[in-house]
């Protein structure tokens, strides 16, 4: 079997498309909306979630043909919260002040729909490699969303990108102010719901 | 054979051996990373002083070399931590103070000059609303309206205070806009962590007891540490009258009885 059949490319290209965990599933909104008012703490966000995706889809596809059924979901938590934890703890020891910033939304990762989901429809029934690729592809997924609502909001509302000032201070003379509503969670809802509408437009193709 | 997964001993079983092992995986992380969370956590606080200090945007090590040039000593107040600093000659002391916010708990930084003036403000908190209360620690702009705003009043109390109309420019600094009670937070953090430090500040100043009370004591020590009760204008006019021996007994008990003794 090829690394890169035409399976697996599926696995990881369609949640990035078709199969987005945002724009097509709607999933895992929730974290998008608090993380984004800046850009790097939402490019941290996006990173840990496509690690814990990728890491927790490619332990439980390994286990999954011994996980008792009945308990299946608590064995999918314990692994999830495991990887969670070991990544908030990573942070703050390498990326200190960006784990100030997520502060709780590191540990509410856990509770992503993504995971849980991406765990019960594909690593359950599929090898270790594709489910891998499943994850990598959701992760990014969600990241992409991400670091486009946070670009966003961080230029309108802040002025500047990854903390570095975009706006001229000329402009601030003249008269422009930024946009104090951007900071607010409420923006982050209804950019995501403009991304997903240009998403349908434009982009998305019945298969 | 196959394995029945489904039967109770063997769901037991695998739960028991899966917590065991991440278990011992995540204590094995948490040991490995704990010197380097705890290097961040103390830097974090070295910067947040510098904040108070007007001194922003350092990186890590030039924030360790910084505290470690201006930061002159730092005490313990019961419980408060209190930091004796010095920028350009002048001396400034910082204090650490706590408080409550709207949602949990609120910190701060906030450096005095020798004429009892804010120097310069930083303030924290764990989990204020985004874009209202948490602008007390987001706000640059807000924290430096406190600078130069006068802390005490002429009896000693606090009256810097955070107010939703400011009548008194001197003292009052205009609270956060949409944020009242992480403001009413603050200024309650204010009051109470302050009004201790008075001491601290007039002691170094020229206000002390010690001058005036040198000739009643001629000791320095007598005045300044032990018997500041002294500075009280009714003792004053005790010690004045040559009644050394009024100073040097712990009673600090004035006229007759001083006398009398």
């Amino acid at each position: 079997m090829a690394l890169f059949s035409k399976q697996n490319k599926e696995a990881f290209i369609n949640p990035l498309n078709l199969d987005h965990p945002i724009l097509g599933q709607v999933l895992g909104i929730c974290s998008a909306l608090a993380v984004t008012s800046q850009l790097k703490p939402a490019i941290v966000m996006g990173l840990a979630v496509t690690v814990i995706t990728a890491f927790s889809n490619t332990i439980i596809s390994i286990l999954r043909n011994t996980i008792p059924n009945r308990i299946r979901i608590v064995v999918q938590l314990v692994v999830v919260a495991a990887l969670v934890t070991i990544v908030s703890q990573i942070l703050k020891a390498y990326v200190y002040d960006v784990s100030v910033q997520l502060s709780v939304y590191v540990g509410l990762i856990i509770t992503n729909c993504i995971l849980m989901g991406r765990l019960e429809a594909f690593a359950m029934q599929n090898k270790p490699w594709p489910s891998f690729l499943d994850g990598v592809g959701n992760g990014l997924g969600y990241a992409m969303i991400l670091v486009i609502v946070g670009a966003v909001r961080e230029f309108l509302g802040r002025g500047s990108l990854l903390g570095f000032q975009i706006i001229p201070d000329a402009a601030y003379e003249a008269g422009y102010i930024n946009n104090g509503m951007m900071t607010m969670p409420a923006m982050a809802l209804i950019l995501v719901g403009i991304v997903i509408w240009v998403h349908r437009a434009y982009f998305y193709k019945e298969k | 054979m196959k394995l029945n997964t489904n039967s109770n001993s063997y769901i037991i079983i695998y739960s028991a051996i899966l917590v065991v092992i991440v278990a011992f995986l995540l204590a094995f992380i948490f040991k490995a990373l704990k010197p380097m969370q705890d290097a961040n956590v103390a830097l974090d606080m070295k910067k947040q002083i510098l904040f108070s200090l007007n001194i922003r945007d350092l990186d890590g090590a030039e924030a360790e070399a910084k505290y470690a040039e201006v930061v002159k000593e730092e005490k313990d107040l019961e419980g408060q931590k209190v930091y004796e600093c010095q920028i350009d000659g002048q001396d400034i002391l910082v204090a650490s103070l706590k408080g409550m916010g709207l949602w949990g708990g609120i910190s701060g930084y906030v450096a005095i000059d020798k004429d009892g003036k804010v120097y310069g403000a930083y303030f924290n908190h764990e989990g204020e609303t985004a874009g209202l209360g948490a602008e007390i620690k987001d706000s640059q702009a807000w924290q430096e309206k406190f600078i130069g705003k006068k802390i005490y009043g002429e009896d000693g109390s606090v009256v810097l205070s955070v107010v939703k109309k400011v009548d008194d420019p001197d003292t009052q600094v205009d609270c956060v806009t949409g944020a009242t009670l992480t403001s009413n937070g603050v200024d309650a953090m204010l009051k109470d962590g302050l009004k201790s430090l008075i001491q601290q500040i007039q002691g170094a100043g020229d206000d002390c007891c010690c001058d005036t009370e040198k000739d009643c004591c001629n000791d320095e020590k007598c005045c300044c540490d032990a018997e500041k009760d002294c500075c009280d204008k009714a003792e004053m006019e005790c010690c004045d009258k040559a009644e050394m021996d009024c100073c040097d007994k712990a009673e600090k008990k004035c006229g007759n009885d001083c006398t009398a003794e």
